[in-house]
């Protein structure tokens, strides 16, 4: 386990001091998007222009005439963020080229929640990093969609009650597993793709300085405890990241080329999934045979992760 | 001095936004634009365009990127038509209201239901309310000079609004005509490298495309209105900056033999030339009428409407799209709208002619205006009729 202990003490050192998104913004109580967002913008540091889509983020951040971003940044409609930060990307490119803008290197990042990434704006992200542009895409994931009222998406996991896959008498709640996104980008050839959760803050700035490094795309899905939305304390949004880690059902893990890494903070055992769920209100209907299928699940993907960090090799 | 060739339309648009120092160009391949974004990538490849060109995987992200890459402070081109316009839609008015200069080409045609390739207004006339400056072309050489001037207005700091340049597919987009190209200098004297109000650079940062509450939207609606209303003194010292440098002069609304008419015809695109071919056999016979040609679609010439239509007694409007279950084309509605309040107005009739791709002859323009030559003009209930409809 790769926990710094006295983190306190040595995180200034380790964490650019600069806040580029600004305090004051109208996030939710316990927010983890919030917080990943924030530590997304140190680790990428002022040379950034960020393209977002609709959702939690562009809202509880850019209510007019406030903003609490200090990068540029756009926002446009809910399926496009990976068609925007494109243009940005191909509009700074065609005046660099040409003397009309200084010739610093500035990372354009495209960001979405999981319904702005997986679903709605699957098909723009997908073209986007099909033709390779130079660009991050972050992919904050609080598995449903937050923003509009906790509605199921792609990557609501298997039996978690939503407000339009809710549990019933005779419902469990999502009823399909969750969409695999970075395998997704991994099959789109992109060079590197990571997963990663602010509850693991040095972990995920490391990965999106990796990230910003990568001259084309890259990809990283970070895990977001939604404590409104998963029916959670909201003192408990770092505690359920950490669970859904160490549970394995939220993996940490990076492909650089094809070539699969587990992260250090994954544990050699993992915790059962049922001490993932206890404190989720959206979870609290599953019986014992229900928790059971969706424990067999989650050993068995995360078997497969390991076979290909074990197995893979780079792409050459 | 500016040569005279023979080509393409589509292509020879291609060539005049060649002419524009664009930075960036976002594309997507559509029936019967696709020759202008084939062409655009050709002046690409063979480096005579010095601009990012991105193949987007669909309209909706053409438009996106172009959006992300106008923010940026770039010149920016697109192209596109019915279904892709469409798919753009939830787009244009982010644009309009973002106040990004864009310019984009639209080779028009109907819109699907069922599908149909071929020219009509029914994509454009969805999008009239998206705050988008919104031009339409007659011929090739109106196509080639408008694309240039569109940058020009989009650009301008009074302005700094999309401007979208309707030319008719296929009737306009794949004739080949004589076309003259201004020279490169005078191009590059006549437009300047835009200078952006804001931009995407993190020199200073800024944010675009903020959320707005019932507090400031009304008052933002406002402004952008204001921006396409003003936009017109702009277009008219533009048009007038163009007249004096290149010798073609443009207005909002041109006539054709229309200043003592008694029977006036109005139309829309690339249908103007043959609708005066219409005009010479009619006066031939010794019937007084005469042609206006609308060119800005929006913002709407008013003013300019209500002065040629002064003297006439009757007036044909044409309109190549259809408000199902509304009050008639939507050109009619907005020409009716503009008489409203005038004390002497002509009776109006409206014909739906030329929906997807069907022919509009010489013939058919003088049997409308025979039509409605017995008609009383003190008549006040007007028609609306699709011209030609087989009705069996």
């Amino acid at each position: 386990m790769n926990i710094v202990e006295n983190f306190d003490l040595y995180a200034p050192r380790l964490i650019n001091k600069k806040e580029l998104l600004s305090a004051g913004h109208r996030a939710c109580t316990g927010c983890a998007e919030v917080l990943a967002v924030r530590l997304m913008c140190k680790a990428l540091g002022e040379n950034t222009v960020i393209a977002s889509a609709t959702g939690c983020m562009e809202i509880v951040s850019s209510m007019y005439p406030t903003t609490a971003w200090e990068v540029p940044w756009i926002h446009v409609a809910f399926e496009n963020a990976a068609a925007v930060a494109a243009g940005v990307e191909a509009g700074l490119a065609g005046l660099r080229k040409k003397g009309k803008i200084d010739d610093r290197y500035i990372k354009v990042v495209g960001m979405a929640g999981d319904g702005g990434t997986m679903d709605i704006g699957f098909q723009a992200l997908s073209g986007a990093m099909e033709r390779g542009h130079d660009m991050l895409f972050v992919c904050f994931d609080n598995e449903a969609y937050m923003n509009t009222g906790i509605q199921r998406s792609s990557g609501t996991p298997m039996g978690a009650s939503t407000t339009t896959a809710p549990a019933g008498k005779i419902s469990s709640g999502q009823k399909t597993w969750k969409k695999n996104m970075p395998e997704i980008m991994v099959a789109h050839g992109v060079s590197y793709v990571a997963t990663a959760c602010p509850s693991y803050p040095l972990d995920f700035i490391r990965k999106v300085e990796k990230a910003k490094s990568i001259k084309g795309p890259s990809y990283i899905h970070c895990f977001s405890v939604c404590p409104t939305g998963w029916r959670c304390g909201s003192h408990l949004a770092i505690a359920m990241g950490r669970l859904a880690v160490e549970s394995g059902v939220f993996p940490l893990y990076e492909v650089e080329n094809g070539k699969y890494k587990m992260s250090s903070e994954m544990p050699k055992k993992l915790k059962p999934v049922k001490d993932y769920f206890k404190a989720q209100g959206r979870f609290r209907h599953l019986g014992e045979e229900e928790v059971k299928t969706i424990q067999h699940k989650v050993e068995s993907e995360y078997q497969k992760i390991l076979d290909k960090a074990k197995y893979l090799k780079a792409w050459d | 001095m500016a040569k005279r060739v023979g080509m393409e339309v589509a292509v020879a648009v291609a060539e005049a936004v060649g002419q524009c120092d664009i930075d960036m160009a976002a594309v997507y391949p559509i029936t019967p634009q696709s020759h202008i974004a084939e062409h655009l990538s050709d002046l690409v490849a063979d480096g005579k365009i010095d601009a990012e060109f991105v193949t987007v995987e669909s309209e909706h992200s053409a438009m996106s990127a172009v959006i992300g890459a106008s923010g940026t402070g770039a010149r920016v081109y697109t192209a596109t038509s019915s279904q892709g316009l469409m798919l753009m839609h939830e787009l244009l008015p982010i644009a309009s209201g973002m106040r990004l200069p864009i310019v984009m080409g639209i080779a028009n045609r109907a819109v699907s239901g069922p599908l149909n390739i071929l020219n009509d207004h029914s994509d454009i006339m969805p999008q009239r309310d998206s705050g988008w400056i919104s031009i339409f072309v007659e011929n090739g050489q109106e196509a080639v000079d408008v694309s240039i001037q569109a940058f020009k207005i989009a650009e301008h700091k009074d302005v700094n609004l999309p401007v979208c340049v309707n030319i008719d597919g296929f009737q306009l987009t794949h004739m080949v005509e004589p076309l003259e190209f201004p020279d490169q200098e005078l191009v590059d004297k006549f437009l300047p490298p835009r200078v952006p109000y804001a931009t995407l650079h993190p020199s200073k940062p800024v944010t675009m495309g903020a959320f707005a509450m019932s507090d400031y939207f009304t008052e933002m609606q406002k402004a952008k209105d204001e921006a396409l209303i003003n936009s017109k003194k702009v277009i008219l010292e533009v048009w007038d900056e163009w007249a004096k440098m290149f010798g073609r002069a443009y207005k909002p609304v041109e006539t054709y033999k229309a200043d003592d008419a008694e029977i006036l015809m109005l139309t829309m695109g690339s249908m103007g030339e043959t609708a005066e071919m219409a005009i010479d056999a009619l006066r031939a016979k010794g019937v007084s009428v005469g042609l206006i040609k609308l060119r800005l679609w929006r913002p709407f010439p008013f003013e300019e409407i209500k002065a040629v239509l002064k003297a006439a007694k009757k007036l044909i409007v044409t309109d190549r799209a259809v408000s199902f279950g509304g009050p008639g084309g939507p050109v009619f509605s907005e020409i009716k709208s503009a008489l409203y309040s005038e004390a002497r107005r002509p009776a109006i009739y409206n014909y739906i002619i030329g929906l997807g791709g069907r022919d509009v002859t010489v013939k058919d323009f003088i049997g409308m205006v025979e039509k409605v030559i017995p008609c009383s003009a003190e008549k006040t209930v007007d028609t609306y009729e699709y011209w030609g409809v087989r009705e069996s």
